[in-house]
């Protein structure tokens, strides 16, 4: 993988990505590892996004890299009007690595066509933020002990939320079942049920998960936002039947762990928190392990 | 002058034939200057007429370019696909028909084509746009760089 870009969850192939998940339960192991040292890893945050970009700088630090950056473009020359094109042409002379974090959709493709150094997307606009798939099937592979035939549920914005997307193509390679609960208006879009159809894996679909909730091996929840609505009304109507509370939980199998991109509003009730089967603060610290790993199979340490 | 003596024979609009060269059959009318500029041919020095509006029972009004002097590569002529689907290629050799061809999607293409989403690279910066063909038959690209779709509803010709 030496010397190659990370843009989209696709470039790798599933030994790669299970290379990658290996690779990220050594760092969990030992994550103090000096393998970045007199490294120069430059962090790009074109829009803002503190989690992501601390979670990197921290993967990086951990290794021993220095970190050059901004995070946020109004305060560069992007701001006095340069383009994407030269500012990574210039910035990949200063460094060893680029992570970039983008509006526009493509642009990470775009600039790891133009850089001289590899390019980790992390975040294009709606398209693709692979180091977060990454980090989910790490997070569920860890704790069901295997990636192949788990039951996945998918709760809350699936239209529009990139995270469940890139998840579901991606466990798509292990024979996963799929439950999909979302309201009328968030459902999956018709094109990734057309992929499932093809690769001849199940789905259902459901505008509530009370009933089938003791099936699930692991709840993927999302954010229902108010914003994704023409109706307000239909918000008001749906906003509460997508909140996990603990109550729910009583009937769950014991190994079923609740995940979560982050961050959370109200979509899972803090009362879950507590919650053996509460993992999303887990998820996160397996984020900068995932990077570790990421970073340093891109540049060929490991 | 007398009105009536220039119109005495009936005129025709005669496209001459060509001694060599490709004849360019049932391009839609309106999208023969696409077609044109696809194939670079506003940039050639070779003679090239071409007639537009005729009547077409398939097409309504079509178009026909006939160029000298030119054989296409299949590669090159089907980049033409997307704006004249059903164009048809008679190739002359002494002014006489020795081949006819049709023009197919390719299953990449680059340039020609606008990525329909407002919010894709190609849309903000001087990127040539890449597309994978995911459908050929109701064409549908599906951009290299944003990877949404564009399909034959939405396509717009650069």
């Amino acid at each position: 993988m030496k010397n190659r870009s990370l843009v989209s969850i696709d470039d790798f192939s599933t030994e790669e990505i299970l290379k990658i998940l290996h690779l990220t339960a050594e760092f969990e192991k030992e994550p103090i590892q000096k393998l970045l040292e007199g490294k120069v890893i430059a962090t790009l945050f074109f829009e803002p996004s503190t989690r992501t970009r601390l979670s990197f700088e921290s993967a990086i630090s951990r290794l021993g890299g220095k970190i050059v950056g901004f995070s946020d473009a109004s305060s560069t020359s992007v701001s006095k009007g340069e383009t994407l094109n030269d500012t990574i042409r210039t910035v990949s002379n200063y460094c060893d690595l680029i992570v970039m974090r983008h509006p526009i959709e493509g642009s990470a493709r775009f600039a790891s066509e133009i850089s001289s150094v590899p390019i980790i997307n992390a975040g294009d606009g709606a398209n693709q933020h692979p180091s977060q798939t990454l980090l989910d099937l790490y997070s569920i592979k860890k704790t069901q002990g295997r990636l192949e035939d788990l039951n996945i549920f998918l709760v809350g914005d699936l239209k529009y939320g990139r995270t469940v997307h890139s998840l579901m193509m991606a466990m798509s390679h292990w024979n996963a079942t799929f439950n999909f609960i979302s309201p009328e208006e968030l459902k999956m879009p018709e094109e990734y049920k057309i992929y499932l159809d093809n690769a001849g894996l199940k789905y259902y679909e459901h505008t509530d998960f009370t009933d089938i909730i003791s099936k699930a091996d692991i709840i993927y929840m999302t954010r229902v936002q108010r914003e994704r609505f023409s109706d307000p009304i239909e918000y008001e109507k749906v906003k509460n039947v997508y909140v996990l509370r603990n109550s729910m939980l009583k009937n769950t199998k014991a190994s079923m762990r609740i995940l979560h991109p982050l961050p959370r509003v109200n979509e899972i009730h803090i009362d879950v928190d507590a919650n053996p089967k509460a993992y999303y603060f887990e998820q996160a610290l397996n984020g900068v392990y995932t990077r570790q790993a990421i970073l340093c199979s891109l540049l060929g340490i490991k | 002058m007398k009105e009536g003596i220039i119109m005495k024979e009936p005129k025709q609009l005669s496209v001459s034939a060509i001694q060599n060269g490709t004849v360019i059959d049932h391009v839609p009318a309106n999208n023969l200057f696409k077609v044109i500029q696809i194939l670079g041919l506003d940039r050639i020095d070779n003679q090239i007429t071409f007639g537009t509006n005729l009547e077409s029972k398939k097409l309504g009004r079509k178009a026909i370019i006939k160029i000298s002097g030119i054989y296409f590569e299949d590669e090159d002529i089907n980049r033409i696909a997307l704006v004249a689907p059903a164009a048809k290629l008679n190739i002359i050799k002494d002014y006489e028909v020795v081949e006819k061809r049709v023009v197919e999607v390719p299953d990449h293409i680059t340039g020609i084509a606008k990525c329909m989403n407002p919010k894709c690279i190609t849309n903000f910066e001087a990127v040539t746009t890449k597309f994978k063909v995911v459908s050929k038959k109701n064409v549908a690209l599906k951009c290299h760089y944003c990877e949404k779709i564009t399909t034959q509803e939405n396509l717009q010709i650069i």
